[in-house]
């Protein structure tokens, strides 16, 4: 895991989170000599496996891998190198004062399910998913393109808007118009379209909030919901589901991977500044004092901390600092990682229903959601928070001892800054307690089961894992910041004002997630310019 | 009147709203014989001035005027007719408790608040006005349709496409990305003070449902200045008479065309032979032919209320039923015994446009209730003085005061009928704290809620817009596929009003763009 | 109705009121979902199944048909606005086969509608269709109710059915016409008798509360002994149904509520069934959009080709020419016809291709012991239905 620094890379990578990883092992698949440095002691960014509590195995910060492109996994052979992702069935919300709506797999159970709460809803699921699988459809394929510059002449550009206009306009104009609305529309409006039942509604919206900045009510928030959805579409069975062994099982294969192609990494070397020489990345300067020099430099961090932490600002162009400055990346997500001496129970939920191995929430209304973002705006973590809680242990043997579990809760809204000063250890305990009571209000022996907790608020996630803010996207999904503006117009295409430097984080196209596709496209872009694109 | 009976019109116009009479004069002009039915005992829909208290008119919904295009208001011979103004260049100025009224565009006041914006404003506003010219282009025209064959659709398109890359590659880049931005965002990037930004944060929300941390309110904002654009002013006018005159002075430039205009006329339904439009039957019973029927009213009073669903597709009448028109827009009607004292607001400024929006956070505060059916105690406001210009409108020495409330939901926990004497009271409280002494004054006041204005006006919903301007219900989509470009599924059936495309504001375009399109020839 | 309380989540289909009978009878484990119920696919062989459709007396459990209750003072012109044929010359105790279509004039589902009343209607489909239906309502004065799980259906079908039902005391079942109901009686058990069907043949469908169904299934049997009565699974009723020329939802079109592709949807013009279509009617869902592709024409059409061989072409790709040069179209459903001789297929095939008496290729892949081999075989667009025997329409029918 070192290299001796005679054997000078050709590319540096800086952040060895799963983006990183995937640009690298392109790269060195290509034959491109690849260093990854990594600050932390461990690879994996933010999709890590930690030990924090005896045999417990936390998913640290992402926690299910729904995202990741099959085509990325089969050309990196993550398979051989240890990767399995199993999939789980789908979870429920639990509402207050009992009863509960659960997602089940097979189509028969799930409209008997949802027509408990509503018959028409049953029905009208059909016409959603639907129109969601649609909307996949048209837009999965431009997850794994470059956007197009659409104010550039370049053939290449014009080529690519045509493309997209092709596509577009093969929609017909129904479709385009359902296309305007999924991409435009908020998720309350939205799921208006379709049903009439409050807990079905609620339980969709879930996924329009998680990672952002929007409530279930801001117009755009459709969008996130689709985007959460873009896993689920690849017709492969297990696209939602966990990794085996934690989600660092993930970046340890990208990592095999890498190495097998002859790539290094280096962890514990923290880079200091990205050296530039005449317009020209040429290496970098870790925080010990070392340089490493490379022709090319590609940034796995967010936009914010490569340019306005990494980047000598004199040179940028002003109006390139000045948009990198706006990017919005507002942390809005909390996590705790809680080791259970045993399952807990939720009277809401059937003792016999498979609904617990999935997605579990305890949000059962909108009202209640938006209310959470209300908490969010002023400064405030929500005080009914919205989780997002997955008991992983119950599927994945490899993650606790027999009998314990484990319980990742991912926390919407959590704000970065509090109104009230900076965040303190007093002040986190908070937030974790607001979370454990809300939980435990669902389930009264939960308390008790818990040995070991970890709690996890924006600002922990900037320190420990590097990403500005705390946003897990590193930068949110707003349509100002999406395609051809993420994560700065007119760089949107992976290259940066200084030549030979490259961004292959979730701050580009397309976005975030577990997914690897930024990690891709950039690998690609850099193969390009390198003369070597042929290949892919 | 039995003459009318008898005689099958060229076109019927539902609605003598001012979008319905400047269509209506539009094709009496090109020769048509045209007939106005409004339902209302005068002319002017949302554009009227009525009384509200004994001896006391207001404008009774829209309360300014300054979208109208100029070429359009001389095309039209309104001042012939008789419009006269009786302010113009009227000035905004923001209001807060935390700070002093601020004067929208006065560089000297702004730079002694705060250097910085005072800098940026003046770049901002260019750009701002650079893309309102460019979207002032699509204000300009009927709409194309997106997904068809027809090359004029897609000429218009490739149009759009060039005016768009000749803005040039760093404006064009910056359009693109603010445009589906939220204002909050966009105004917390541009500026410092809490005032400015709030005030002008007001323009990107109001008459809509969002809060400026909505994103789509960057889209709102560009078209009101795209509606100035073509306005040729970007201040406000007040016309002699209140907005009343304006629509007066519509209908007499229609009856001088030839259109002939008749009032408490509501139509029931609208009669439909051979799958084609053929007139209408009034309340009355009476039953009028014409070849073409336009209608002024909103979208789903029109499809789902008077033509029917039975003649439209479930496909249709399921986008229809889901175009978004619940209002959140109020009015506040005041009489009030004497002249009011805003504090700190100069006696020059007093009949202007007062903006209580004292910041973002306030603005984005006063919708947060709303999301939950109840009004906050502190919504924004634009409050005019109409009497300051125009004794016309109140007793010798006495005042109207008219105020755009922002936000007022549709429904409220408990029902209008209970909350409407407290949210009343509410309101005169927050303007007097802001003018101190105003209720003692209050003679009578009058709240218009969308709930109201949906009675009043006839309008589903109450949106003063007819429905949200968004991105799904916008340009080539509104209000929905199958009634775009000012048609409707129906064949002679058409639609006029603030429902299509360029939508709600006094702008005409919408009737003036629908009379163009009735006058086409079928291909 | 006694039902098992083990919960959905763990027994995601239901069991039909006929599913103790239906298992006692059953010898293949073969069973299918169909609609949210378990049912059987073929209960001993399917060739002992098809022929006693068409040549003794069958049944089949009909259940899972979705059925609802359409009332009100609009109920006619709120079906009349969603069918494309006219409901307003259905007659009480007259039932109808309709189509359904969306705005764009493709096909959402088919099904019958029985006129209950002036004002009470019945429509069974094949889909459950709630959200289109309420949809469609707005604006009319009906109430839309499923009424599927409160009734039970039990297709009777064959040359001896006629017989085997007056056998069962269902008096003046003989003296309905085809698409013709009424309410009749069995040993004190109120039956409501339709003589409609899916089969092409002979036959009757049986609509009754489900507390009768056990009963009547034996009484059934037992006076139907003589003359071969038998249950079948919808192995068998699918053959019949091809011979018959019958559409079958998900197999020869998907409902344009669920197509994911833009090209998926078809109209009812494009599947022959421009029969169904009255544009001589008040405006309904579709209409336009019909009126104008029936002005241009379709882009394809479903129709029937008797292929070469006796190997059924299941899923085989059409061309003009043998060589195999220009696709034209697939097969959507095919059989080797037992009772006609021939090896039959319904084909949706691209204009100008596919006229009546035309030849077409079809390219077929054959399971010989394990071996594939690739035919092209020599088709014949021909007439449909391909079975037609006259016994289907007479009334009374003969007993045999």
């Amino acid at each position: 895991m070192s290299t001796t620094p005679s054997r000078q890379p050709d590319a540096i990578v800086i952040g060895a989170g799963h983006n990183g990883l995937v640009a690298a092992c392109y790269l060195a698949r290509a034959g491109v000599k690849v260093l990854v440095v990594e600050r932390s002691d461990i690879v994996g960014g933010a999709a890590v496996s930690r030990k924090l509590y005896q045999d417990f195995t936390y998913s640290n910060c992402s926690y299910v891998c729904s995202l990741l492109r099959p085509e990325i996994m089969r050309t990196l052979e993550l398979p051989r190198y240890g990767l399995q992702i199993i999939p789980y069935e789908g979870g429920c919300t639990m509402m207050r004062g009992g009863g509960h709506l659960a997602l089940y797999d097979n189509h028969d159970a799930l409209r008997r399910e949802i027509s408990r709460h509503s018959k028409r809803d049953a029905e009208a699921y059909d016409r959603y998913s639907r129109d969601v699988m649609r909307q996949c459809k048209f837009i999965k394929p431009l997850l794994m393109r470059e956007p197009p510059d659409p104010t550039s002449f370049k053939p290449r550009d014009i080529q690519e808007l045509l493309y997209l206009g092709q596509r577009l306009h093969g929609l017909g104009e129904e479709r385009m118009y359902d296309t305007l609305r999924f991409w435009t529309m908020s998720a309350a409006d939205f799921l208006d379209e379709y049903f009439e039942s409050e807990i079905v509604k609620a339980h969709f919206a879930g996924t329009s909030i998680i990672g952002t900045a929007l409530g279930p009510r801001s117009p755009g928030s459709a969008y996130v919901l689709l985007h959460h959805y873009m896993g689920d579409i690849d017709e492969t069975v297990g696209a939602w589901g966990f990794a085996r062994g934690g989600m660092g099982a993930i970046t340890q294969a990208l990592s095999q991977s890498l190495e097998a192609s002859g790539g290094s990494i280096r962890v514990d070397s923290p880079v200091e500044r990205i050296l530039v020489k005449n317009g020209q990345a040429v290496g970098v300067a870790l925080a010990s004092g070392e340089e490493i020099q490379a022709k090319t430099v590609i940034s796995n961090m967010d936009v914010k901390r490569t340019f306005l932490n990494t980047v000598d600002p004199e040179h940028l162009p002003a109006d390139f600092l000045t948009a990198v400055k706006r990017f919005k990346i507002r942390g809005s997500s909390g996590k705790l990682n809680i080791a259970l001496d045993g399952l807990p129970t939720f009277p809401a939920i059937p003792k016999d229903s498979p609904t617990i191995r999935g997605d579990l929430h305890i949000t059962d209304t909108l009202e209640m959601m938006e209310r959470a973002y209300d908490d969010w705006k002023e400064g405030r973590w929500s005080q009914a928070p919205y989780v997002d809680m997955l008991i992983p242990s119950q599927i994945d043997p490899t993650m606790t001892p027999d009998g314990k579990h484990y319980m990742s809760v991912f926390v919407q809204y959590c704000p970065y800054e509090l109104a009230d000063g900076p965040w303190t250890d007093e002040k986190r305990q908070a937030f974790g307690n607001t979370v454990i009571d809300a939980i435990a209000n669902q389930s009264p022996d939960f308390k008790s089961l818990i040995l070991h907790a970890e709690i996890r608020t924006p600002w922990d996630i900037e320190r420990e894992v590097g990403l500005t803010e705390g946003n897990i996207f590193q930068g949110e999904l707003t349509m100002d910041q999406l395609l051809f503006n993420r994560p700065v117009p007119g760089y949107a295409q992976y290259a940066t004002p200084i030549k030979s430097l490259y961004m292959s984080g979730s701050s580009t196209h397309p976005g975030g997630g577990v997914m690897g596709a930024p990690g891709a496209n950039a690998a690609r872009r850099v193969l390009r310019d390198l003369g070597l694109g042929a290949k892919s | 009147m039995s003459n009318e009976s008898a005689q099958v019109f060229d076109v019927i116009v539902i609605g003598a709203g001012h979008n319905g009479l400047v269509c209506a004069t539009t094709l009496a002009r090109a020769g048509q014989s045209v007939l106005v039915l409004e339902a209302a005992d005068q002319v002017g829909g949302m554009a009227i001035t009525r009384g509200f208290a004994e001896g006391f008119k207001v404008s009774a919904a829209a309360h300014l005027f300054n979208q109208m295009p100029l070429p359009l208001v001389r095309d039209l011979n309104l001042k012939q007719h008789g419009l006269q103004w009786a302010a113009t260049d009227l000035p905004t100025i923001g209001l807060s408790p935390h700070e002093a009224p601020l004067r929208i565009g006065d560089r000297d006041a702004l730079h002694v608040r705060c250097e910085a914006d005072a800098r940026a404003l003046g770049p901002f506003d260019a750009r701002m006005n650079r893309f309102g010219k460019l979207m002032h282009a699509l204000l300009a025209s009927a709409p194309p349709r997106l997904g068809t064959a027809i090359w004029e659709d897609k000429w218009a398109l490739a149009k759009m496409a060039l005016k768009l890359r000749l803005l040039g590659r760093q404006e064009m880049r910056e359009l693109l990305r603010i445009i589906g931005m939220n204002a909050y965002d966009l105004l917390e990037d541009e500026f410092k003070n809490p005032l400015l930004k709030g005030t002008l944060g007001f323009d990107a929300i109001v008459g809509s449902n969002f809060g400026p941390r909505a994103p789509g309110t960057v889209l709102t904002y560009l078209y009101r200045r795209a509606a100035e654009v073509s306005a040729q002013s970007s201040t406000f006018v007040q016309p002699i008479g209140g907005l009343g005159a304006v629509t007066q002075a519509l209908a007499r430039a229609a009856e001088a065309a030839g259109a002939r205009i008749r009032t408490q006329a509501p139509v029931a339904r609208i009669l439909v032979e051979n799958d084609q439009a053929s007139g209408v039957f009034l309340e009355s019973g009476e039953t009028v032919l014409a070849k073409a029927v336009i209608s002024n009213v909103d979208a789903k009073t029109t499809f789902l209320n008077l033509l029917g669903t039975e003649h439209l597709d479930t496909g249709f009448v399921r986008r229809i039923d889901h175009f978004r028109s619940r209002g959140m827009t109020a009015k506040l009607h005041l009489a009030l015994s004497k002249r009011p004292h805003f504090t700190g607001v100069k006696a020059e400024w007093l009949g202007g446009r007062l903006i209580l929006s004292p910041s973002l956070n306030d603005l984005e505060r006063a919708f947060n209730p709303t999301k939950y059916q109840s009004v906050s105690a502190t919504p924004a406001l634009e409050i005019t003085v109409p009497t300051i210009h125009d004794s016309s409108l109140a007793p010798a020495g006495q005042h109207v005061l008219s105020s755009v409330v922002q936000y007022v939901p549709y429904t409220v926990a408990g029902g209008w009928a209970t909350q409407r004497a407290a949210v009343t009271a509410q309101l005169i409280d927050l303007l007097d704290q802001h003018a101190p002494g105003l209720r003692d004054s209050v003679i009578a006041a009058e709240l218009l809620t969308p709930e109201d204005l949906e009675k009043e006006f006839r309008i589903t919903g109450g949106h003063w817009h007819h429905g949200d301007l968004a991105f799904d219900q916008f340009y080539m989509v509104r209000p929905v596929p199958g009634a775009t470009q000012y048609e409707t599924p129906l064949p002679g059936l058409y639609l006029c009003g603030a429902s299509s495309h360029p939508g709600g504001g006094v702008m005409g375009l919408a009737g003036r763009h629908a009379a163009h399109r009735v006058l086409r020839p079928n291909p | 109705m006694n039902t098992t309380t083990v919960p959905h989540y763990k027994k995601p289909l239901w069991d039909t009121p006929f599913a103790e009978r239906a298992r006692a009878f059953q010898q293949r484990d073969s069973f299918v979902p169909w609609a949210g119920y378990s049912t059987v696919d073929v209960f001993t062989t399917v060739e002992q199944e098809y022929f006693a459709i068409r040549n003794a007396a069958t049944l089949f459990d009909l259940t899972p048909m979705v059925k609802y209750r359409i009332a009100g003072v609009d109920a006619e012109r709120y079906l009349n606005r969603l069918v494309t044929r006219d409901i307003r010359k259905l007659k009480v105790g007259r039932v109808s086969y309709v189509v359904w279509c969306n705005d764009a004039g493709h096909l959402i589902d088919d099904g019958t509608v029985f006129r209950i009343s002036e004002h009470d209607f019945r429509i069974c489909t094949a889909e459950r269709q709630l959200d289109w239906f309420m949809d469609s309502a707005i604006g009319f004065k009906v109430e839309i109710e499923e009424v599927t799980r409160e009734i039970a259906a039990l297709a009777v079908q064959g040359p001896t059915s006629c017989f085997v039902l007056k056998r069962l005391g269902l008096d003046g079942v003989d003296q309905l016409k085809p698409f013709e109901w009424r309410n009749l009686s069995a040993a004190g058990r109120p039956v409501m008798v339709s003589r409609t069907g899916f089969t092409g043949d002979l036959g009757y469908e049986l609509w009754m509360r489900p507390e009768h169904a056990l009963g009547l299934w034996d009484d059934l049997m037992e006076v139907g002994q003589s003359r071969g009565i038998r249950p079948i699974g919808s192995q068998a009723l699918n053959m019949a149904r091809i011979e018959a020329g019958f559409l079958l939802p998900n197999v020869d079109f998907i409902s344009a509520e669920h197509t994911i592709r833009l090209d998926r949807d078809r109209s009812p013009l494009e599947l022959g069934l421009e029969w169904l279509v009255e544009f001589n009617k008040p405006h309904f869902n579709g209409r336009r959009a019909l009126l104008e592709e029936s002005r241009v024409g379709p882009k394809r059409r479903l129709v029937g080709l008797d292929v070469a061989g006796n190997k059924a072409a299941h899923g085989a790709l059409l061309y003009a020419d043998e060589a195999g040069l220009k696709e034209i179209g697939h097969v959507t459903s095919a059989m080797w016809s037992p009772t006609c001789k021939r090896n039959i297929a319904l084909a949706m095939i691209n204009t100008p291709h596919g006229a009546l008496g035309s030849t077409v290729w079809a390219d077929v892949y054959l399971n010989r012991e394990l071996m594939w081999e690739r035919r092209m075989l020599r088709s014949e667009v021909v007439e449909r239905p391909f079975f037609a025997h006259a016994r289907r329409r007479a009334t009374p029918p003969a007993d045999r």
